[in-house]
């Protein structure tokens, strides 16, 4: 119970400073709902809906990334996760609080996503919801993992997108395939697996991120 | 408590602090002085387990949850509220009652009325006067203070003394300062780095 208690007030500080600094939600709307209005214009008058989907979900893999830059701002500045590091607390419950963050802020950036989506080209199914949800889940596992190795770096902004660029590759086949093909099943047992993959090896590797 | 021997940690090639042999007893106040670049930070951050030396043995006998570290930034989130930060750090550190302690430390260290103000809008002195009680929350028993002096009026400087008055010989104290004559009446040992 302490555990998950360290998890819930972590995560409802970054949700608290969001909601003061009001700096990553209002941008990562306005970059994927443009990013699909550019893809609009991008895209051929007689291109499939396939062509559209797969542009989706390049929009949203961008917007994660957005997101994931931001991710520990706050802790960067002030030194904080030094100052969390150093507490007794369990310091994969660092990770999992953000993550939970980050988790939280894609979901908002695709309930807004989704919608737009289907007004520029076509609507998408239970299918592809369910994909995102689970890429979701990914994304932020595995993001938050590589937003601290990259906050704790000098060259943060460059390394964020070198390392989650190539670990999200299986989320965007998973999530495409899911959305395309007439039997999701599988493409969405793969993104599970994949999250349960990545959220262990998260989970475990924290540690050794944020301390030397 | 604290022994060290042939301390020395680098950053790529610069060497911040070279063959250090140390002892500080338990209940041992040590004053660290020193010019700018001498390596009292990264002693500090060495003692408190966020930097691992490069050479050297390094023993230090209290663990993540019995160590204070005041850093020269506050470690706080500019952001949240003073009690919004120290209530984070009270959870973390698993303070009993931690309630009644923040609202103490608060009272104690000038800020009870801002207590509810946005550490973005706090002074140095008040954001130092804060960093002062999220280090002293869970009653540690070895304080590692970064020159806690910093931005600190004549009644926050003053109010500092009384405080570590009070902690000198019943917790361990690791000082780094500028003014080691100001700890002089208080340190059991002084650390002079080059």
């Amino acid at each position: 119970m302490t555990y998950l208690g360290d998890v819930a007030a972590l995560a409802r500080t970054s949700l608290l400073l969001e909601l003061r600094s009001r700096d990553t939600v209002p941008a990562l709307l306005l970059f994927v709902v443009s990013a699909l209005v550019v893809f609009r214009f991008a895209l051929p008058a007689d291109a499939s809906d396939l062509a559209a989907i797969g542009l989706l979900w390049i929009a949203v893999v961008f917007t994660a990334i957005l997101a994931l830059t931001r991710a520990f701002v706050a802790e960067r500045e002030g030194r904080v996760l030094d100052g969390l590091v150093l507490t007794p607390c369990d310091r994969s419950a660092i990770w999992l609080g953000k993550a939970l963050g980050v988790l939280a802020f894609l979901l908002v950036a695709e309930a807004i996503a989704l919608p737009a989506f289907g007004l520029f080209f076509a609507p998408v199914d239970g299918a592809t919801v369910a994909a995102f949800l689970l890429a979701d889940l990914g994304i932020a596992a595995v993001g938050t993992l590589l937003a601290a190795i990259a906050a704790v770096s000098r060259a943060r902004e460059l390394l964020l997108p070198l390392l989650f660029l190539p670990l999200v590759i299986p989320v965007v086949v998973g999530g495409v395939g899911a959305s395309v093909e007439p039997d999701p099943g599988r493409y969405l047992a793969f993104l599970g697996l994949y999250d349960g993959i990545f959220a262990i090896l998260a989970w475990a590797t924290f540690e050794y991120v944020v301390t030397e | 408590m604290i022994r060290a021997r042939g301390l020395e940690r680098r950053f790529g090639e610069t060497r911040a602090l070279a063959g250090l042999d140390l002892d500080v007893p338990r209940g041992g106040f040590l004053s660290v002085a020193g010019p700018n670049g001498s390596g009292k930070s990264t002693l500090l951050a060495l003692l408190a387990g966020l930097l691992a030396p490069t050479r050297g043995s390094l023993e230090v006998d209290a663990d993540r949850a019995e160590i204070g570290y005041l850093a020269h930034e506050g470690l706080v989130y500019r952001e949240l509220t003073a009690f919004e930060n120290l209530e984070l750090y009270g959870r973390l550190y698993r303070v009993p009652e931690r309630r009644e302690r923040i609202g103490m430390l608060l009272e104690r260290h000038g800020l009870w009325d801002v207590r509810h103000r946005r550490v973005s809008a706090f002074s140095r002195g008040m954001a130092q006067r804060l960093a002062l009680c999220r280090t002293l929350l869970h009653d540690p028993r070895l304080l590692l203070l970064d020159e806690p002096y910093s931005a600190l009026d004549d009644a926050g400087a003053r109010l500092l003394d009384a405080h570590l008055a009070e902690l000198a010989g019943e917790r361990t104290l690791v000082v780094a300062t500028h003014d080691p004559a100001r700890l002089r009446p208080l340190a059991s040992a002084e650390l002079v780095l080059a």
